[in-house]
């Protein structure tokens, strides 16, 4: 018969799923004739049933929170990003609008020239644009960064942009020298919002109008 | 669920914090429920298990990503709850055993308005005592009982938990079921 010492450290090999069967065959025999080891036996495999009913317990519900509270900050580039990430929608319609209006902006920023729209028999002195009275335009006018005064007359809309329509009467020519006709609408465009809208409306215009 | 943890862990190495909670609320009750039992009150097991969370993601760059996320970080609970009992002050919580009274906390002398079923008091007293007494094994032996038995790691998983070699897991898993075996044998 082995010393109980070496029967022990078989059962925790068996414990263990380590037992080769020829140990199998000595402990089985050693535990049959021997009344310390089979309660020693039988002690450990009631402990690890004892342990294992152990209580389930559960993190407290704000568990998450803390730790995320508790974290070193993040990079700050992060939080645009996923922002972004999140609302793909409104980011494109946001850079769409940027982008615009930048173009928009610098258009209004750098033509500060004199620019008319290519009709002939119009008279040109300075800043003003003259319509002159025997003179009928065919067609749209359009005055960028002038004055325009009409004696003549325009089958079509006039446009004028940053600058203002001249009446006849300011040079003293007298009450019936009236203001020349315009067959068509008159827009005067001198604020940046209009200038906006101006362009969107033409925007429109031009997606719509499939001509 | 492993593929998704990889990719959580993947988006918080690139600096997505956000990540991390997911990760967090994936295992939280386990790491908690780890660090109670290695230390044995629910006020310590909170602020360490905190701990161990925190600093996996401080260092979350030194993770090897083919290895298993939910290992990594019980190793550093482990580590984190033996640091905390090694450091221990004589602190007094509410759950910490008051002296002399053999297993009675501060708990069981709060008067409590709802009598709990006798047997159920009896199994929770039973799971409590069962309990201390884990506690009371030194931690390099309590940590590999509770692994083993509570957790249901395999001796080759626990042997990388605590990257010790499986023979030393071995040892200590014998002389821990021993210990365990002389405390719990009259109950």
């Amino acid at each position: 018969m082995r010393a109980h010492n070496e029967i022990i450290k078989l059962m925790h090999k068996y414990l263990d799923g380590d037992l080769l069967k020829e140990e199998e065959v000595t402990l089985r025999n050693h535990l049959e004739n021997c009344e310390e080891c089979q309660s020693h036996f039988h002690e450990l495999k009631r402990t690890l049933t004892l342990i294992q009913s152990a209580e389930n317990i559960k993190a407290p519900s704000n568990f998450t929170e803390n730790v995320m509270k508790n974290l070193p900050s993040e990079n700050k580039g992060f939080k645009y990003k996923r922002w972004f990430k999140a609302h793909p929608v409104l980011t494109a319609a946001a850079i769409f609008f940027i982008l615009m209006f930048s173009g928009v902006f610098t258009q209004w920023n750098q033509d500060s020239e004199l620019v008319v729209s290519k009709q002939e028999n119009l008279i040109i002195q300075g800043d003003t644009v003259i319509v002159p009275e025997d003179v009928t335009v065919e067609g749209d006018l359009l005055v960028k960064n002038g004055k325009l005064i009409i004696k003549g007359t325009i089958d079509g809309d006039v446009t004028i942009i940053n600058g203002e329509l001249v009446d006849e009467e300011l040079n003293g020519e007298g009450l019936m020298a009236s203001v020349g006709e315009v067959n068509g609408e008159l827009h005067t465009v001198d604020k940046m919002f209009e200038w906006l809208w101006y362009h969107t409306k033409n925007l429109f215009q031009s997606i719509f109008s499939l001509e | 669920m492993e593929q998704f943890i990889r990719e959580k862990i993947k988006q918080v190495k690139k600096g997505d914090q956000a990540a991390y909670s997911e990760v967090v609320n994936v295992y939280q009750h386990k790491i908690y429920q780890h660090c109670y039992r290695m230390l044995g009150n629910k006020h310590e097991a909170e602020d360490m298990a905190q701990e161990a969370f925190i600093r996996a993601y401080v260092n979350i760059d030194s993770f090897d990503e083919r290895k298993k996320f939910s290992t990594w970080l019980y190793r550093i609970a482990t580590n984190v709850t033996i640091d905390r009992i090694r450091k221990r002050k004589p602190d007094y919580y509410l759950d910490a055993e008051v002296k002399g009274t053999d297993g009675l906390d501060m708990y069981s002398q709060l008067s409590t308005d709802d009598p709990l079923p006798n047997e159920e008091v009896e199994s929770l007293e039973l799971q409590r005592y069962i309990h201390s007494e884990i506690s009371k094994l030194p931690p390099k032996y309590r940590s590999i009982i509770i692994l083993r038995y509570l957790e249901e790691f395999s001796l080759q998983e626990i042997s990388s938990i605590l990257d010790i070699p499986l023979g030393t897991v071995k040892t200590r898993i014998h002389r821990g079921r021993e210990a365990l075996r002389k405390r719990l044998r009259h109950v």
